[in-house]
């Protein structure tokens, strides 16, 4: 396995992008950014991938329109991957790890705003026994929270300290869009908005980019003093009907985290979009009580489609290039409910590096 | 003024699937007012069946029936419906166990509050009078008439007994529609804008200085955010052109007629419109046209502005003026 690192991060995050759905004028910055962390220009780049969705743009090839942003003469070695920006970095991280190259440039865009967020969603479901009752995002976690408030796995009051948290969190956070912690009286004194949440328990309709650069060895040495070397990444995926999971767990987190070393992890950067996710994936990633999750506020303050996913991937990053971690882990989600589930270790060391397909 | 301009958008499609063996069981179970389940190899009883055994891989074979009354295991309240959904008042989405079955099937619940929502009570299935074979052959769950539902529904779980019918469902029609706020770009909003009051606008990247007409965010060249407007000529030349022979849904135009790449004088980059007032055999590459637009009063921020390209009456441009726009 080649050391590989993530080197640049930059990202947007906001409650209506006023501008248009393949977020071109929005990526040039973001890029702009990266290309800055890192003193490369566009021709240093080795591979290129995005994360997104033309379900979001409303309209066909918007992953082609967006390529712009980046610049194609001469011709560039680009992917696109019809998923969160965490699964474009693990396209890109096996992409290095073939040798072919040894930077890469992900990103990630979409306007959730253009549409009904939570409707338009209704099509990554089972098009056949699914998507024709149109059953929205929240209403879906909202069937997973009540299984695990009637199993008696969590309550409300769990769920709030969960929002309070990441509200409070959002404070340091300039990119979140939902930010300020009250108390826990005061989140559950809020009336219920999909029983058994309430608006905090749901993440923000959020639109917005985000960009993450990848460099093997000594490229990635040549940028950064602490790179965050990705020393594991695995994922796995459950059923996606309803009926044919147990929604109080989510066995294919528990899986990708049985893949990789957990020891020593200081942060979890969770992607967790509804506040009892968060309470599923303590639990299937058997993180120890002193872990530090979601110091940037998680989801629940800000959530661009398609991008949530890698930021926290870049979060955990940042904290160990800035020395405040020495091993974090990030995770990823998509689908129903927790349906997919991608997760990583970063480390100020090298080595260990491990798959999740062994 | 908004910085850029905005319009609603429809994005429909009916998709035909072919059901396959199992849904289509399923289906065909539904129209006739049966919920069929599927036995996995581990014992469960799954509605709906899925289509391979998650142990062995193995497609579904075994199917049962099971009844249309059951005990909600799960549920949450649609405070806020949205279109498509199976009501457009407020309503509950529940996890239902029909009684025979092990796992529990997604559906409506048709009640008037959450009040009325417990997890475990039971609840049955409602019937759509007409039904066709699809999901939404079943209208809705709701509470169970007389309290625990035993009434004249198949016993639970019967094995076998697969019914045979004369025309089983094997294709289903799902509609898909979804309703987006489409904003243009800043560039293509100054673009929509600049053809409202007649004029052709385009974008110039700082770095090449390749002129972009529609305008672009940035330089697919190099990447660039371009800067600097620019006004383009009327007039241009064809680079390349398709005669259109087929009649399509919607189409405006009775065929054949011309749809060509138009390079406006001083754009970079060739520009999509019909070429009439010319018959269509006539159109070549090299030729030179110019923008016929509309009355005036029935302009609005739209490329439709513009009628059509005809032909200026100019000698061909020479090739080597648009070679390097092909």
């Amino acid at each position: 396995m080649r050391d590989v690192a993530v080197v640049g991060f930059a990202q947007r995050q906001m409650q209506d992008f006023d501008g248009s759905p393949t977020c071109v004028e929005l990526l040039v910055p973001v890029f702009k950014e990266c290309y800055e962390q890192t003193g490369w220009t566009r021709r240093d780049i080795g591979f290129w991938c995005s994360g997104s969705s033309d379900y979001l743009a409303g309209r066909s090839f918007s992953f082609v329109q967006a390529v712009d942003a980046i610049g194609v003469i001469p011709p560039v070695n680009e992917s696109h991957v019809e998923m969160d920006l965490a699964w474009a970095m693990y396209e890109a991280w096996l992409k290095i790890q073939t040798g072919e190259v040894d930077t890469a440039l992900v990103y990630a865009f979409g306007k959730s705003s253009a549409g009904v967020l939570r409707r338009t969603l209704g099509l990554q479901l089972d098009p056949y026994t699914m998507t024709p009752l149109w059953p929205d995002t929240v209403s879906l976690a909202g069937l997973q929270a009540r299984a695990g408030i009637d199993a008696g796995l969590w309550d409300e009051q769990a769920m709030a300290e969960v929002a309070l948290r990441s509200l409070t969190d959002a404070e340091k956070n300039e990119h979140a869009v939902r930010r300020g912690g009250s108390s826990v009286p005061e989140l559950l004194a809020r009336p219920l908005y999909a029983d058994p949440l309430r608006k905090h328990d749901c993440a923000p309709v959020t639109d917005g980019a985000a960009a993450i650069v990848l460099a093997a060895g000594d490229r990635a040495r040549e940028v950064r003093d602490r790179p965050a070397w990705l020393s594991g990444i695995s994922h796995h995926i459950d059923p996606m009907s309803m009926g044919t999971r147990d929604l109080t767990r989510s066995p294919s987190a528990a899986r990708s985290a049985a893949a990789l070393d957990l020891t020593g992890v200081d942060v979890a950067e969770l992607h967790a979009p509804f506040s009892h996710q968060e309470l599923v994936l303590h639990r299937e990633l058997a993180l120890a009580d002193d872990v530090r999750i979601n110091p940037s506020g998680g989801a629940l303050t800000g959530n661009p489609m398609f991008s949530a996913g890698g930021i926290r991937v870049g979060e955990a990053a940042r904290r160990i290039w800035a020395g405040e971690s020495d091993k974090a882990l990030a995770h990823a989600t998509s689908g129903p409910a927790l349906q997919q589930n991608l997760v990583c270790t970063l480390g100020a060391a090298t080595g260990s590096t491990t798959g999740g397909h062994r | 003024m908004p910085r850029t301009l905005s319009a609603p958008v429809t994005v429909a499609f009916d998709y035909t699937r072919s059901t396959g063996p199992v849904l289509g069981r399923f289906f065909t179970g539904l129209r006739d007012g049966v919920l069929v389940a599927g036995r996995t190899t581990d014992g469960e009883v799954v509605v709906p069946p899925p289509e391979y055994d998650p142990v062995t891989h193995e497609p579904t074979t075994e199917f049962v029936e099971v009844s249309p009354v059951g005990s909600v295991t799960s549920w949450t309240w649609v405070s806020e419906p949205v279109a498509g959904q199976p009501f457009d008042r407020p309503f509950a989405f529940a996890l239902v166990l029909l009684d025979g079955a092990t796992r529990p099937f997604l559906h409506a619940l048709d009640v008037a509050s959450p009040a009325e929502v417990t997890t475990g009570m039971r609840v049955q299935v409602r019937w759509r009078a007409e039904r066709t074979g699809s999901i939404t052959d079943i209208e809705a769950f709701e509470p169970a008439a007389d309290g625990d539902g035993d009434g004249d529904e198949r016993a639970d779980g019967v094995p076998g007994t697969p019914r045979t019918t004369l025309d089983p469902v094997t294709r289903i029609v799902t509609p898909v529609a979804l309703d987006y706020t489409y904003a243009a770009s800043p560039e293509e909003s100054a673009f929509y804008r600049g053809l409202a009051e007649g004029r052709i606008l385009g974008q110039r990247c700082p770095t090449c200085a390749k002129v972009y007409v529609p305008p672009r965010s940035a330089c697919p060249a190099d990447g660039t955010p371009t800067t600097d407007e620019v006004e383009l000529a009327q007039t241009g030349t064809v680079t390349t052109f398709c005669i259109v022979n087929v009649p399509f849904l919607g189409q405006r135009i009775k065929p054949p007629y011309v749809s060509a790449y138009v390079l406006l004088d001083g754009a970079d980059i060739a520009f999509l419109h019909l070429i009439l007032e010319v018959p269509a055999e006539e159109v070549r590459m090299g030729m030179r046209v110019e923008a016929v637009w509309k009355p005036r009063e029935e302009w609005g921020t739209t490329i439709e502005n513009i009628s059509h390209f005809k032909p200026t009456g100019e000698p061909d441009a020479a090739y080597d003026t648009y070679s390097q726009h092909l």
